[in-house]
């Protein structure tokens, strides 16, 4: 607001805004809102920029192919652009990962949240934020050389890459991230909810199964959801364990690569810029962002839920 | 019961194996001169030199990005935004950014930083990428840390004729800044981890020479040519080794995976504790 | 200025004022005065919007979205509506401060407490702050009990003290109106007492508007009593014609008990 002129119909004086005050605050809150304006901006960047080489991309290939065809050779002289075998591979690394990280991760959530006593709870919840802060490509190695060479003694016919290794240790990956939204999930379940189970004369583990995790659904769903949408974004474990040739196949004894490791395997080589090449790893991108995208969304509604409910 | 701590030792015991077979394989390789080598076609003199220089100047630029522009839009987010349509498309959106796999900010940084800025593959492209990527825990915790201020305390600021600013510089930051600074340093933990933006950006694999140095001895003492000098990173240079056939490079890929933990699970560590303190000191 | 010699009598004066939150009608056409250097006291059953009302007086509303204010709230001698929208809440706060219901430092040194009302107001000489603290804590009768650890953390004090504490903070920019909401509810008998005691020897200095729900303190301190009831202003008169002999019956079933 300007400084006010003495003609004005009531004059407030001393009382009246400081000019200079004013424009300082207005000043530091533009920068304010600039700084958390940039999340939008970065957002439609990335729409932007993988919408437009993926155009390119389209004018090339047609949508239809990219979605039926059975190969995907992009970088051979004959090119196929099918997006199927990498989803395929995305969608079986994912499988096994939530395979293990899913059951695992629910049963540390109701240990922790209704069994543990207070000691453990208080070990057990930071060890498992540790175990989620190891570097992604720690965890390939271990799967490529700890995990592989263990299966191969089960499965001796197990080749040296494979999406069952690399799912395997991406679940474990994933379950701390799964087990700490679930257990927030049945914390935020009032504690009256529980002693009406335990004065009908309930367990422990009957109010557990029967009575909490029932009340905490929605969270607990909104964990499995983000856990899936971290399984399909993942890239180091299954570019490192599962190797990096596209391959359609739904047999988790078998190597392929993911939407992921295949931008990494383009990555690593020397594509020039603006070729058809380095385009699909746009179009790859963009098909994994929808992906992640829509499980983002209805997970987040579903926790926004639970918080309303409680 | 006895499933959940089935489950807890599965978890357990994989760290265990993880850790252990790095160990096994790592210490013998963790020398002196490990971290004083370049990387090498022979595998026994090759080392860390480049990459943990690297990390670091990376990690410097992604701090002096990420820290203002979360810490700033936490607060404004928090203490300035008025409750309408706009307000909530933003704190959607930081959700929604949390969640968007970390290779989507390497195309990202690729096409925008790389190609239309020009920034090439250089450490400056690298640690705007990773800026970007923690960007929405930084708002996050900083959102957090500053909710769990009571209203009396903003009351008694503004009662006393502090303007909006004054409340918040004075006030909220400083006695948030405990609960900001655990977001931080969980934010670089994950962005010196992080390898698949790095590899998108297409940041070379095999560096045997350094960054030129910020500090020169002619005037004005300070340079910026490190921005745009190519570099390589911990992970990438663990990355590169594990994917070599030759056993003895994986001895490499152990040892640098060792550093790379013990640095990672110290910073998470550092943050945990601080965390565990501000809970016991809280005061409101 | 020849008005304000006038009406002298009154710091301030309360004109037809109501207040909205969003579409609640808080309070209602409410006229009232502050006289200069004295006591008034507002009491009324909880939720009658008696802190609402003192909460009028620094522009504390104009924090949070959606509420509003009409009519007048005059401050003498600037002969000043201070609900204009052109008026500065900032400036109105920096010369009518405020002690809030629980005791509210900041997490600071007693010093940096006391001095934070100047060091807004831009004044940074070492010199000038020290002996305005000694002042606001002096007048807050806290100096002695401080003087020697006014680098010790504010936390450190007790219930009483903290809230004497907040006493000197506000005291310490020489605020011309001094707002209390109920200053005593969250602290024990012997620090009400001389929390109370305090209040009655500040009046030679700034004119006070106390919220109490505690009609004995109301009776004990002030020298003007207001009585509300569901935004209405039911009563105001002198404290002893108040409880004494109040002039509604509304007024005499609260005071005596029978209804509240």
């Amino acid at each position: 607001m300007p400084k006010e002129l003495p003609s004005k119909k009531t004059h407030v004086g001393r009382l009246g805004y400081s000019y200079r005050r004013n424009l300082h605050e207005r000043f530091i809150e533009s920068i304010l809102f600039l700084s958390a304006l940039l999340s939008v901006v970065i957002m439609l960047a990335i729409v932007v920029m993988l919408v437009k080489e993926s155009v390119v991309f389209f004018q090339h290939v047609s949508i239809w192919e990219f979605l039926t065809d059975t190969q995907w050779t992009p970088l051979f002289d004959d090119a196929h652009y099918g997006i199927l075998p990498l989803v395929a591979g995305t969608v079986v690394s994912s499988v096994v990962a939530l395979l293990v990280a899913l059951p695992l991760g629910t049963i540390i959530a109701i240990y922790l949240s209704e069994f543990a006593p207070f000691a453990v709870r208080e070990v057990a919840k930071p060890f498992l934020e540790l175990l989620g802060g190891i570097p992604t490509v720690v965890y390939g190695y271990f799967a490529l050389l700890f995990v592989t060479p263990l299966l191969q003694i089960i499965f001796p016919e197990l080749p040296g890459f494979s999406l069952l290794s690399a799912g395997l240790v991406m679940g474990i990956m994933i379950i701390p991230y799964v087990s700490s939204m679930t257990e927030d999930a049945m914390r935020a379940v009032p504690m009256q909810l529980r002693e009406g189970s335990y004065a009908m004369g309930a367990t422990r583990f009957q109010t557990a199964i029967r009575v909490v995790t029932p009340a905490a659904f929605s969270g607990i769903a909104a964990a499995y959801i983000l856990g899936i949408s971290r399984a399909v974004g993942e890239t180091m474990v299954v570019a490192i364990a599962a190797g990096m040739q596209p391959n359609l196949t739904w047999n988790p004894m078998e190597p392929a690569a993911t939407i992921t490791a295949y931008i990494v395997q383009v990555s690593l080589g020397d594509l020039p810029h603006g070729s058809v090449g380095y385009q699909t790893i746009f179009a790859a991108g963009l098909t994994l962002l929808l992906i992640t995208l829509v499980f983002n969304i209805i997970g987040h509604l579903l926790r926004k839920r639970y918080r309303e409910i409680y | 019961m006895i499933t959940g701590i089935i489950a807890l030792m599965i978890a357990i015991l994989t760290f265990i194996a993880l850790f252990a077979q790095m160990l096994i394989d790592g210490m013998p390789r963790l020398s002196w001169d490990f971290f004083t080598s370049f990387p090498s076609r022979r595998p026994e003199s090759a080392g860390i030199l480049s990459a943990w220089v690297g990390t670091t100047l990376v990690m410097l630029v992604t701090a002096v990005s990420a820290v203002p522009l979360g810490v700033g839009a936490g607060v404004y987010l928090e203490e300035y935004a008025p409750k309408n349509l706009f307000t909530e498309i933003i704190e959607i959106n930081v959700t929604n950014l949390a969640g968007v796999p970390s290779i989507i900010y390497g195309l990202l940084a690729l096409g925008l930083f790389v190609y239309q800025l020009g920034f090439g593959q250089s450490i400056l492209a690298a640690g705007l990428a990773l800026a970007l990527l923690i960007l929405p825990v930084v708002i996050v915790a900083t959102r957090e840390a500053i909710r769990s201020i009571p209203i009396a305390i903003r009351e008694g600021a503004y009662a006393l004729g502090a303007t909006k600013w004054q409340t918040v510089s004075d006030h909220l930051l400083p006695y948030s800044s405990a609960g900001i600074l655990t977001g931080i340093i969980i934010g670089l933990a994950r962005a010196i981890g992080e390898t698949a933006p790095i590899i998108t950006i297409g940041a070379l694999t095999f560096i045997a020479f350094l960054p030129p140095s910020p500090i020169t001895d002619e005037f004005p003492y300070i340079s910026f040519e490190w921005l745009t000098a190519p570099f390589t990173v911990m992970p990438i240079q663990m990355f590169n080794w594990v994917s070599r056939p030759e056993e003895a490079f994986q001895l490499n890929a152990a040892a640098a995976g060792l550093v790379l933990v013990v640095m990672t699970l110290t910073m998470n560590g550092l943050a945990i504790y601080l965390r565990y303190r501000m809970r016991k000191n809280i005061k409101w | 200025m020849q008005k304000s010699t006038e009406i002298n009598q009154y710091k301030s004066e309360v004109k037809n004022l109501s207040f909205y939150y969003g579409t609640f009608n808080a309070l209602k056409n409410i006229d009232m005065v502050l006289h200069d250097k004295k006591i008034t006291a507002l009491i009324g059953p909880s939720g009658c919007g008696k802190s609402t009302f003192l909460r009028c007086f620094n522009r504390m509303h104009d924090l949070y979205p959606g509420n509003r204010y009409e009519g007048d709230i005059m401050l003498y001698p600037d002969n000043v509506n201070i609900l204009l929208p052109r008026v500065d809440p900032i400036e109105v706060r920096m010369r009518i401060s405020m002690v809030f219901q629980k005791p509210n430092p900041f997490p600071k040194s007693i010093y940096e407490n006391v001095a934070y009302g100047l060091r807004v107001r831009g004044i940074k000489q070492r010199a000038i702050l020290d002996e305005k603290i000694e002042d606001a804590l002096r007048n807050a009768a806290l100096w002695d009990e401080v003087k020697d650890r006014l680098n010790d953390l504010a936390f450190n004090l007790s219930g009483g003290q903290q809230q004497r504490l907040c006493i000197a903070r506000a005291l310490a920019t020489d605020p011309e109106i001094l707002l209390f909401d109920e200053p005593t509810s969250a602290l024990d008998p012997i620090a009400t007492a001389s929390i109370e005691e305090l209040i009655a020897d500040l009046k030679d200095k700034v004119t006070i508007l106390i919220v109490t729900h505690n009609m004995q303190q109301a009776a004990r301190v002030s020298d003007y009593t207001a009585y509300m009831y569901l935004g209405e202003l039911i009563e105001f008169d002198e404290t002893d014609t108040i409880f004494i002999k109040p002039k509604n019956k509304q007024t005499e079933d609260y005071i005596t008990g029978r209804f509240g």
